[in-house]
């Protein structure tokens, strides 16, 4: 049976690991190679590389960092972060990237999404989506782009759905309301989308307990969920959260 | 050397450093005339079944050779529909023909296309899945599988029972990717790597 996917998100500025790391034993402690070899032991299914950078120096310091990771980690890399145009996109795949993830730039032009998958094929295209509940309450759910400050003017599930038909082969999908809060996920914003289109959806936004990711599998409907600080802290390691949702009958590789 | 064959489909970015950190010796021929010396063949690739209709003529007759020689060839995931003999998702394009069967849409109550990692059920004991655990777990990603048959090694279930594995004397073929499958995907290509050698 297929696998509920964990996935572990390292935001890199400058080539350095930016959120709060707490792991011991670690040499340095802001290096993403060293930090995703951590977590490779244990256990995790595939990594995400935000780059929160702009510069072009610091462009040419993610290639190295990308690079650096897919030379000694064989499981799945997505790079994302100011991916604006098919020559970035080619970028990150040639230092080693197995997908890219694409956010404003595909708002801007829905077409980038088809020109990168007929390239590296659909399995290599992310879509990721920024949404946020229109009201409290509301079942409707607004896409907002350049990090989630500007209104895209878009429905989070009909954007998924031409995002699915125009060639992604799978939706990074986070709450803004939920993000940074250790909440948990927003379910209700999962299942929309989830139920909407064909393709796997990654949850992301919320996660605090190990219960968020129980509710985000069942409730949620979502095929992995990601995560960035809980993991970096040590409050709760790969193999722990494994073993929690594998004693919920929820399918997960140990 | 191992001669990994680029057609375009998809990149062999991933597919060269996990060779490369298991110590083996990779070219990338840029005309089929390169292949004469190859000790054993790759097909990686991914994405549409209609790619390898660009490996029809000189290649397809280069590989053949090589595999007629006795050297061996894998197929990764869609090089490994390729072995097959077509599919439905490129019905005018003809596969090898070296395992039997035709590749057709997953279908059943669930997402297509299967991403993620999945286990693998050892049906036979070959080389290719020496010291390969039952129930080990690799990474997937496609919407067209190959049928079971008697060249079947592992089978994995996602809507219905496929072949995830198939090895036919040397030729060998895996549906998921051994360069994104953690350790259990480097055992795999150790393991093609030891048969050319």
């Amino acid at each position: 049976m297929l696998s509920k996917r964990i996935i572990a998100c390292l935001d890199v500025r400058n080539g350095q690991v930016v959120k709060g790391i707490n792991f011991e034993g670690l040499r340095s402690a802001g290096d993403p190679a060293e930090l995703a070899r951590r977590y490779n032991v244990e256990g995790i299914d595939e990594l995400v590389i935000l780059d929160i950078t702009a510069t072009i120096e610091a462009r040419r310091a993610l290639a190295d960092t990308i690079s650096r990771v897919a030379r000694e980690l064989f499981i799945p890399l997505a790079v994302g972060g100011g991916i604006r145009s098919e020559a970035d996109a080619a970028a990150a795949v040639e230092a080693g990237a197995d997908k890219v993830s694409l956010n404003t730039a595909a708002l801007a032009d829905p077409a980038l999404i088809t020109a990168v998958a007929t390239r590296y094929g659909s399995q290599a295209v992310v879509v990721a989506i920024d949404a946020k509940r229109e009201s409290a309450g509301s079942e409707r759910f607004a896409v907002y782009a350049r990090s989630g400050s500007t209104s895209a003017g878009r429905d989070a599930v009909e954007w998924a759905r031409e995002a699915e038909a125009r060639g992604a082969g799978e939706i990074l999908l986070t709450s803004i309301d939920r993000d940074g809060t250790r909440a948990g996920f927003d379910c209700e914003l999962t299942a929309a989308v989830s139920s909407a289109v064909s393709i796997p959806v990654i949850a992301s936004g919320g996660a605090g307990g190990l219960d968020d990711f129980v509710d985000v599998f069942t409730a949620g409907r979502a095929d992995a969920a990601l995560a960035a600080s809980i993991f970096h802290y040590a409050e709760t390691s790969v193999r722990v959260l494994k073993q929690h949702l594998q004693q919920r009958h929820i399918p997960v590789r140990l | 050397m191992i001669a990994l064959i680029d057609y375009r489909a998809g990149n062999l970015t991933s597919v060269k450093k996990a060779l490369a950190s298991i110590g083996a010796e990779v070219m990338v021929p840029s005309a089929p005339e390169e292949l004469a010396d190859a000790a054993g063949v790759i097909v990686p690739g991914v994405g549409h079944f209609g790619a390898t209709k660009a490996l029809e003529g000189a290649w397809t007759e280069a590989i053949l050779a090589r595999v007629g020689e006795g050297r061996p060839l894998l197929g990764i995931c869609l090089g490994m529909q390729w072995l097959y003999e077509g599919s439905d998702e490129a019905p005018d394009v003809s596969g090898l023909g070296l395992i039997s069967g035709r590749c057709y849409r997953i279908s059943g109550d669930v997402k297509v296309p299967h991403v993620g990692w999945n286990s693998l059920a050892i049906q036979q004991k070959t080389s290719i899945v020496e010291g390969v655990v039952p129930g080990s777990q690799v990474y997937f990603t496609h919407s067209y599988v190959g049928p079971v048959n008697g060249d079947t090694i592992a089978v994995t279930e996602h809507g219905e029972t496929f072949a995830a594995i198939v090895q036919r004397g040397h030729v060998a073929g895996v549906q998921f990717h051994p360069e994104k499958s953690g350790d259990v995907g480097l055992r795999i290509l150790r393991n093609f790597i030891e048969m050319v050698a």
